[in-house]
């Protein structure tokens, strides 16, 4: 099944997704990566402001490649979540619908993402030159001071991803596996 | 006595990288098709035609495969009738990392200490260098952009010898199993076996620059890593982790003398992002 979704997410728009249903992004997502995320789960521990909204966005583990002149990105996929795994469930406790990125997640982050009621997806790993065709605007969005890991704002059409783990427990990756393990 | 000037060792690496940056080689593309037709998975068909369309956008667009650029590693064969001009070798090869990722839009993606200062070195320079002197005057040139995501799930064991075989398999398919989703599948795998540890890393290294599907020539061998390749892709991970019965594209396992007491293996997971390109000055 594919489903169209457009941030701001609600609980209520995750809650019917299933591991395994297909997704389509169209809106406004941001990025973040390792060193975002370290900031982010501070600022959160110390119950401090966030120079973001976080309720109801979906952030993309991504850390593109400098766009070449005329380009709003360069390649840009997803990068191994599990990184993010020790700052997720903070992350999810401000309300962040969807994280997208590639590979396994912890225990504790799936467990949040039931509490929280939200979805871990992934997008493609190795074909950033066509997640890229999917965004069509970039700017900054905070910690310019990072760089490459500042959190950017990405305008996506049609960004493709699939539902992993649900807010219900379902996990793709386990199931997928099983179902297609032979027996030695 | 062949004189090679340094100049041309750098321009070669910069176009190489880029080049292995924007299109994938054509037996990785083969490997592609062919799988497309074995997936049992319907999902995992999509990823490998997703995979292909990407390869297809990013020559056609030059734009990176892959965001992660990687790391540059490169492998040197020199003549010892070699006589090389200018810059020191590395300090060549480096050039032309530095100079493909200004020229190509590559990731800078390499930190200076990874003990204490984990700052970028900005240009994606140092490379890692294999270098071999062999007879006569060739210099031949092989790159290898080497991303993180497969790269971080690569394991070595120092195996008994009464281990055997059936723990040299078990130790990849472990390995395999293991990295799940994260490297990128479907994957290739470079196995090396036998020397020291240091040897038997850098000969996994060295067996992911065979093409995809061909086998070793040594027929015993090749045997071996047909079992691996169905071992491995009994797992039902599938292409993206998302299930099914293509894992792996290819297995290339080499082999070198060993200690008396010793069973190395070295386990270097490539993911679908198989770039490299090569040739000779
Ligand atoms: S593992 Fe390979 S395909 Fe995946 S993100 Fe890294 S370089 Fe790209």
């Amino acid at each position: 099944m594919t489903v169209n979704l457009n941030p701001p997410l609600s609980a209520g728009d995750i809650a019917d997704l299933k591991a395994g249903d297909e997704v389509l992004i169209t809106g406004i997502i941001y990025t973040a990566r390792d060193a975002a995320h370290q900031k982010l789960a501070e600022l959160i521990e110390q119950q401090q402001d966030l120079p973001l909204e976080l309720e109801g966005q979906v952030i993309y583990y991504v850390g593109p490649t400098p766009p070449s002149p005329g380009r709003a990105v360069g390649s840009a996929g997803p990068t191994t979540s599990s990184r993010m795994d020790s700052y997720t469930p903070a992350i999810l406790s401000k309300g962040v619908r969807a994280t997208i990125g590639k590979g396994e997640r912890s225990e504790e982050v799936i467990a949040a993402l039931r509490s929280h009621s939200a979805v871990y997806l992934a997008a493609v790993g190795g074909a950033g030159a066509l997640l890229a065709e999917k965004i069509v605007a970039a700017s900054p969005a905070a910690y310019p001071e990072l760089g490459p890991e500042a959190i950017y704002r990405f305008e996506v059409k049609d960004f493709p991803a699939v539902v992993v783990i649900d807010s219900h427990g379902g996990n793709l990756y386990n199931s997928g596996r099983k179902r297609y393990r032979q027996q030695a | 006595m062949r004189e090679i000037e340094t100049t041309a060792v750098t321009d070669l690496v910069s176009r190489f990288y880029q080049e292995a940056n924007f299109s994938l080689p054509a037996d990785v593309l083969a490997a592609f098709q062919n799988a497309l037709h074995s997936e049992k998975s319907p999902q995992g068909r999509k990823v490998l035609e997703t995979l292909l369309e990407n390869a297809d956008i990013a020559a056609r667009r030059r734009v990176p495969l892959c965001q992660d650029t990687g790391l540059a590693v490169v492998f040197v064969r020199i003549g010892q009738e070699v006589h090389l001009i200018g810059n020191p070798l590395a300090e060549a090869i480096n050039d032309g990392v530095a100079k493909a990722h200004r020229e190509g839009y590559l990731r800078a993606s390499v930190i200076s200490s990874p003990c204490f200062r984990r700052e970028n070195t900005g240009d994606n320079t140092p490379a890692v260098i294999h270098v071999e002197i062999v007879p006569g005057e060739p210099f031949d040139i092989a790159v290898l952009p080497k991303g993180a995501g497969s790269e971080n799930m690569s394991r070595l064991l120092m195996l008994k010898p009464a281990d055997g075989l059936t723990g040299l398999i078990d130790f990849v398919v472990e390995t395999v199993e293991i990295a799940g989703a994260k490297p990128c599948p479907p994957i290739f795998l470079g196995i090396g076996v036998g020397g020291t540890m240091d040897r038997a890393a850098a000969l996994s290294k060295q067996a992911l620059l065979r093409p995809a599907g061909e086998a070793n020539v040594d027929l015993k061998l090749a045997d071996l890593e047909q079992e691996i390749l169905a071992r491995v892709n009994a797992l039902g991970i599938g292409p993206g982790g998302l299930g099914g019965t293509v894992t792996c594209l290819g297995v290339a396992l080499e082999e070198v003398p060993c200690h008396i007491a010793s069973l190395p293996v070295a386990v270097n997971i490539q993911c679908n992002c198989a770039r490299r390109a090569s040739g000779s000055l």
